[in-house]
């Protein structure tokens, strides 16, 4: 009688779907491949081990509180008919014991989360350094030590140190990786930070978190922890071209084909790489976006993203859609399709030919 | 001359029913009315736009509402649940309960008062009338620049929301002074400050509150419309300008803004609490001081609203502990609710349904927020589903647990009728159960990384089952609203007349009869405690007798007059004149708001 008295009383039903949840919650971290609750780095660790110092406290909270609520409840339940309880005003030290035990568990709180403010905001001078510049509604990211200008997908070796800077080419932004720095928000010209150090590879998805317009549910990114030696070598394909390396004018190539097959293959590769060039100028791409091999190759501050080494990303459309023939040939087709509001309108209508030439232009791209 | 002016003053003194009456009232009852009917409405509408986004998001990938609509729903979802129904649904109460309350005649300033109903229902028609165009706004509540400037947001779109909440904020501001006015001046014989029901005491310093922070969004709205219509640069770094100063401006406003919110509530569970409870509020000294700290610390958090915005690490410090601090003070009002109830003689009706439930789902409310008061923590939690989760707590959890469980309160004595016991119950439960369905998964879904505001999410991240589930939840919640306008409905259609005192009240309002007489009562009562009611019951030993009506011939009422609402439609006309770009539209409306506050000037009060 008195458990059914329970179920059915006002604080359960607040607490089944509490419990349900959090086992829900506690399934593999597999299934919530971008969730904060799962920290992989020392920042996102700094910060865990501080939300889960304050839910202890909000559960032995939550517990006593609602106890007391729900207790009172089914203890003090009368009738209409039954005498005029005791008619108490108030009882000042019980008044006083509820009021600092309160404040003595927030300054528990408080002091590891002044700890971490500091420890958040401190930038390391020894790190490898990453503007990160958003966009309407892509995300734009510079290595200026290692020369490189790519986007949307970052790519940073595994066990160094890593520091952000980042700011905005147009509205506020939020830049958010929750499982390796947490988020900050990006202004116009003044940067604010991040930093993080990833001890494992790794492969991990975030996305833009202040409301930037119509997109702003469309503008995600991914970052790649990549062995130091992966990183390397990457950042070494990247620096082909980039606007950061000699203006992006890459040099004569002198390697020459050893044999016939080679030389054949060389050769369709070379008019593919002239009549997608030719495209590029003549569709309007130009107008809009760096390219290794054509005038705008140096260019920084376009509108679009650079796609000197587009052919080397997994994705395209800030994590929309996967890198494929296909998908390039969809979004070349009629990007306002793909992702309406896209501040990529095209010039003239492509033909399926040139859509073709195009699609395997920028996949040749590596 | 004269006497025209009075016969006419006369004739429409006496007209007490039909649409004239209702337009030129100043009766603070009937306006109370209003407030509350215009504002019901606006929360169905804020409601069906809520139903709308979770049906977006039900699925992964859903293509049920495009980008814009989406965006532009839920940035009226936000304004419109905030500023024309919570707000107002708390100024329905002011305007109906305080003068009863404190045994007054009317408030203060009439005539005001007819035109802050008359602004705020003509700002909320303009704001809602841009759905006609498809350009509602689609910015969010919190309109943050550089995306509201004009090159980012071309459309009328966020004019639309400029104008339409400066034009709130008038009838905000003006409502204020005449509350706060009412309260200092006209409380009856021995209402000393300290012996003011909860209700009142919480609703004045709303009252502060308003009159401190709505100056700030004028100022910001008066900044971000010049920028827009005239091409200052005060959000425009190229042009000197700067973002961030939206962001303080709007937060300095927008934090005390919450306990505009939320503190009404606070005052109408610790009336209801008592009652149902049959013992005097618990610590009623502790309440008054903790709602007065509330409401001065609620001045020194803004900021955090922007622990992501990179402040440095002492702003972030200051602001932590500042935020921190603010639970104590609410962690001493609930402790004092709960001893309210400790030991007391339960009467569980509706009304402490809701109250009870308040108290249960507020402090999750306030948990979730001390978890992002700090700033580490929230550079996770910031704009993400946790928060919408978090301030869901606190303001339906909250807030509209609270007002509900006055509507089941006070609709007997604003009626005369009573609301239906069982439907109310079944309304409770509804409602609870929807709400925690709807709102406990976006705990979970914002931890495990959905950021907010986004139409559409992609599948394999872990957020189909709960998103499925909280759009469950909504449709839950809606019905539960359906069973409420039944209730409503039935209530005034076939009603059962509700006595004096149908709870066994402690306040002055269960003295008088229900509904109301236009006078409130025949003769001012003189008060000796803070349970002037209670006292006289048990004085004489047993419930009163049903009051009879008074004549009340010889009370002198003030006149009715109708150009309240002529100054309101000159104030709503000039300002329509920045939206479409014609001085001439702004000028007309200038003449027709000079008109109206001139005749109102000359005219007879009564």
């Amino acid at each position: 009688m008195r458990l059914r008295k329970i179920i059915s009383g006002p604080a359960f039903r607040a607490w089944f779907p509490l419990v349900l949840l959090l086992v829900l919650a506690g399934c593999s971290s597999r299934d919530y491949p971008q969730s904060t609750l799962d920290p992989k780095t020392d920042f996102t660790h700094m910060i865990d081990h501080i939300f889960m110092t304050t839910v202890k406290w909000a559960v032995v909270v939550f517990v006593l509180v609602e106890g007391a609520l729900v207790f009172a409840i089914f203890k003090f339940r009368g009738k209409p008919t039954d005498p005029e309880p005791v008619q108490t005003h108030g009882n000042t030290m019980v008044e006083i014991v509820w009021t600092i035990i309160p404040a003595v568990i927030l300054a528990l709180i408080a002091v590891p989360t002044i700890r971490g403010i500091f420890e958040t905001s401190e930038v390391p001078t020894d790190a490898i350094r990453v503007e990160v510049i958003g966009h309407q509604w892509w995300w734009e990211f510079r290595y200026p030590d290692q020369k490189v200008v790519t986007a949307n997908e970052l790519h940073v070796p595994s066990g160094k140190k890593i520091a952000l800077f980042m700011t905005t080419a147009d509205v506020l932004h939020s830049f958010w990786m929750p499982q390796l720095a947490a988020k900050r928000d990006v202004f116009p010209r003044r940067a604010t930070t991040l930093w993080f150090t990833a001890p494992e590879p790794g492969n991990f998805t975030g996305q833009c978190a202040e409301f930037c317009g119509i997109q702003h549910g469309r503008m995600g990114f991914r970052v790649f922890v990549d062995p130091p030696e992966e990183f390397d070598a990457w950042v070494a394909d990247q620096q082909v071209g980039s606007p950061l390396v000699n203006a992006g004018v890459v040099g004569p190539d002198s390697s020459r084909p050893a044999d016939s097959a080679a030389a054949q293959a060389r050769a369709a590769h070379d008019s593919l790489m002239a009549a997608g060039n030719a495209l590029f100028l003549s569709g309007g791409c130009i107008g809009c976006h760096a390219m290794v091999g054509t005038p705008m190759a140096g260019q920084m501050g376009v509108m679009g993203p650079n796609l000197s080494h587009v052919g080397s990303r997994t994705t395209i459309v800030a994590n929309l859609l996967q890198n494929t023939p296909e998908n390039v040939a969809r979004w070349l087709r009629d990007p306002q399709a793909v992702k309406v509001g896209a501040l990529m309108k095209l010039p003239r209508k492509l033909t399926e030919d040139e859509i073709k030439t195009l699609v395997a232009y920028l996949e040749a791209h590596k | 001359m004269a006497t025209t002016v009075l016969d006419h003053a006369e004739t429409h003194a006496h007209a007490k029913t039909g649409l004239w009456s209702w337009i030129t009232t100043v009766d603070h009852k009937r306006i109370g009315i209003l407030y509350g009917a215009t504002a019901f409405l606006f929360f169905l509408i804020g409601g069906l736009e809520a139903l709308l986004l979770r049906i977006q998001l039900g699925s992964p990938n859903n293509t049920f509402l495009s980008p814009e609509t989406y965006n532009q729903l839920f940035t009226m979802h936000g304004t419109t649940m905030i500023f024309l129904a919570v707000m107002p649904i708390s100024a329905m109460y002011f305007n109906f309960m305080i003068p009863l309350q404190i045994g007054a005649r009317d408030v203060a300033f009439p005539r005001l008062n007819a035109f802050s109903y008359w602004v705020f229902l003509a700002g909320g028609l303009f704001i809602n009338i841009s759905f006609l165009f498809h350009a509602a706004p689609n910015a969010g509540w919190f309109g943050y620049a550089n995306l509201t400037t004009k090159p980012y947001s071309p459309g009328p779109n966020v004019d639309f929301w400029v104008i339409g909440l400066q034009t709130l904020g008038i009838a905000s501001l003006a409502a204020a002074v005449n509350f706060f006015v009412t309260i200092i001046n006209l409380r009856g014989p021995g209402m000393k400050l300290m012996r003011m029901p909860m209700f009142v005491w919480m609703s004045f310093i709303t009252q502060i509150l308003l009159l401190l922070a709505f100056p700030v969004i004028t100022v910001a709205l008066i900044m971000l419309m010049f920028d827009r219509v005239f091409h200052t640069m005060f959000f425009t770094v190229a042009g000197g300008g700067d973002p961030q100063l939206w962001q303080h401006l709007f937060w300095v406003f927008g934090h005390p803004e919450v306990y505009i919110l939320i503190l009404p509530a606070f005052g109408i569970v610790s009336e209801i609490l008592p009652v149902f409870s049959r013992k005097p509020l618990f610590g009623y000294a502790a309440m008054v001081f903790s709602g007065a700290f509330i409401a001065f610390l609620g001045f020194g958090v803004w900021a955090h609203h922007m622990f992501a915005t990179g402040m440095g690490p002492i702003a972030d410090s200051f602001f932590a502990i500042s935020t921190m601090l603010i639970a104590v003070p609410t962690g001493v009002k609930i402790f004092n609710w709960i001893g309210t109830i400790w030991g007391g003689s339960i009467q569980l009706k509706t009304p402490m349904y809701f109250a009870l439930a308040f108290i249960a789902m507020f402090i999750m409310g306030g948990l979730s927020g001390v978890m992002h008061a700090s700033p580490p923590a929230d550079l996770q939690q910031t704009d993400t589903y946790f928060v919408v989760a978090h301030f869901h707590y606190v303001l339906f959890g909250g807030s509209i647990f609270a007002l509900t469980a006055g509507a089941y309160y006070w609709f007997p004595k604003m009626f005369g009728k009573m609301l239906s016991e069982k439907l109310g119950k079944v309304h409770f439960w509804l409602m609870l159960i929807g709400f925690n369905l709807t709102f406990m998964p976006m705990h979970f879904v914002g931890l495990n990384g959905m950021p907010r505001r986004v139409y559409t999410y992609p599948a394999g991240l872990g957020f189909e089952l709960l998103n499925r589930l909280e759009t469950i939840g909504a449709f839950i919640l809606a019905i539960s609203m359906l069973v409420f306008v039944y209730n409503l409905w039935r209530s005034l259609r076939n009603p059962v007349p509700a006595p004096a005192d149908p709870w066994n009240g402690a306040t002055l309002e269960w003295s008088i009869p229900s509904p109301p007489q236009e006078f409130n009562f025949a003769e001012i009562p003189t008060v000796h405690s803070r349970d002037p009611l209670w006292e006289t019951k048990r004085a004489r030993g047993g419930p009163l007798p049903e009051p009879a009506l008074a004549s009340g011939k010889d009370i002198h009422m003030p006149n009715p007059s109708f150009w309240p609402l002529v100054t309101a439609i000159g104030v709503i006309t000039t300002l329509t004149g920045f939206l479409v770009g014609f001085p001439y539209v702004n000028l007309v409306g200038a003449a027709i708001l000079l008109t109206g506050i001139f005749s109102w000037a000359f005219e007879p009060a009564g």
